[in-house]
């Protein structure tokens, strides 16, 4: 667990351009909650149609946490917060925080967090028989800046086994949450890697059903921000809702 | 031109690496005049407690006013000391239960700009849960703004009552969730 993060006061600081409703989102990106191929939802998923909710300045307001998180100066880097380096391939995992129109997210919180090496979490409830590293804790967090960029350096996660059918692996992968600036944006995702082979066989990746929008959760490997001698890098840009043009929009 | 949107993925077990941290529950610091415990537990299909859940809030002050970055509202920021507005609760090791520590919200504009009743969002994350879960905590002992509340008289009336914090007798609020079957929680698409 991470400490700081100690409420703080924050200057007022109103922003003209800030939506007054959000694009409704349909079932073409996120996943059912019914999706009984993952196992877990088959008693967790509510039953009764989700009911319309209107965007009141409740949804359309968000927590200033961003601004006043206290951030450790080696919270996005999750290779330095141990004596030793971490065992693994070290990467470098950034990208944007955009909302539907393109436009960058400044300020806002983005925390991580993911298994090491080895595919093995640092948390009491992972049983699984990969070594733990005493250099991992797995945790990271991290401000976006002017640009709606963020950027950690980690070990790339290992692949690991779980419970839902006979021989189920869950593809290597980084949790990743964004609080965007409204409750309406709040998004809790996961990030892939290109071409990993337990694609076809993950029920949690493919309960997104649009192969387009599966697309969007695969990091990109970029040559380019590579560092020689150092560390491979992946970029991940998320896209959080969008604002609906006129509320009159949001109501249709 | 529209950016489609990163789709939502499981919260998964093990959220607690990254996730809560101490000062998550206070919504409002201890020892904040009118103060209260807003708890209660996390029930699934077969009435089991769901241990690993991950509950957030967010709400305004006891005048209407939010602690947000943007300013958003006509009366702008909550003037209220050390008020986050935003409330984080999960275990590593969890029973089923969570609790925060707050203030009772204040009222704010509705969908035509009438009053709605004093309310607090809540995102409800978990294993097995593919997005969040939405919903809203109303309060028992709140009869006439909740019989006036625009989102209240969408919902069923005989839903109603999962919607509603019941005084706890200790001063505090008590507010369970039941995901699925026989007294099925209200959730809402926002
Ligand atoms: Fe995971």
């Amino acid at each position: 667990m991470l400490s700081g993060m100690e409420s703080r006061t924050v200057a007022w600081q109103p922003i003209a351009d800030t939506p007054v409703a959000y694009l409704r989102e349909g079932d073409e990106t996120h996943p059912p909650l019914d999706s009984p191929a993952y196992k877990s939802t088959l008693l967790r998923h509510p039953r009764a149609p989700l009911l319309y909710l209107p965007q009141t300045l409740s949804e359309i307001s968000g927590p200033a946490l961003g601004a006043a998180a206290r951030l450790g100066p080696l919270d996005h880097d999750l290779t330095r917060q141990h004596a030793g380096a971490p065992i693994g391939e070290r990467l470098i995992v950034q990208g944007r925080v955009l909302d539907g129109e393109g436009k960058p997210l400044r300020g806002t919180l983005v925390e991580i967090w993911q298994a090491n090496a080895a595919g093995r979490y640092l948390h009491k409830r992972d049983h699984w028989d990969a070594p733990l590293d005493p250099n991992f804790s797995g945790a990271g967090r991290c401000l976006t800046d002017d640009d709606g960029r963020y950027r950690f350096v980690t070990v790339k996660p290992g692949p690991y086994p779980w419970g839902n059918h006979h021989n189920a692996w869950r593809p290597a992968h980084i949790h990743f949450s964004l609080l965007g600036r409204a409750f309406a944006q709040r998004l809790v995702t996961q990030m892939y890697f290109p071409g990993d082979p337990f694609f076809p066989y993950d029920p949690i990746f493919n309960a997104v059903r649009d192969e387009r929008a599966r697309e969007r959760l695969i990091a990109a490997f970029n040559v380019h921000e590579t560092v020689p001698q150092w560390a491979q890098c992946y970029e991940f840009d998320i896209v959080l809702r969008g604002p609906a043009a006129t509320p009159f929009e949001e109501e249709l | 031109m529209i950016f489609p949107t990163t789709p939502s993925q499981t919260v998964g077990p093990y959220y607690a690496i990254g996730l809560p941290w101490p000062q998550g529950p206070f919504v409002v610091p201890e020892g904040t005049p009118g103060s209260v415990r807003l708890h209660g537990r996390v029930y699934d299909g077969r009435g089991a407690l769901i241990p690993d859940h991950l509950i957030e809030t967010w709400q305004a002050d006891p005048d209407g006013r939010f602690a947000d970055m943007h300013g958003a509202g006509p009366d702008g920021p909550s003037a209220l000391e050390g008020f986050r507005g935003f409330g984080r609760c999960g275990y590593e090791e969890g029973d089923g239960s969570y609790a925060l520590w707050t203030v009772k919200p204040g009222r704010v504009p509705g969908p035509g700009g009438e009053l709605q009743a004093p309310h607090v969002l809540v995102s409800l994350f978990a294993r097995g849960l593919l997005n969040r879960l939405v919903t809203r905590i109303y309060f028992a002992d709140e009869a006439e703004a909740n019989a006036s509340d625009p989102v209240l008289a969408s919902v069923p009336s005989e839903r109603r009552s999962t919607l509603l914090a019941d005084p706890d007798g200790d001063g505090g609020y008590r507010f369970d969730i039941r995901l699925q079957g026989d007294g099925e929680t209200v959730f809402f698409a926002l």
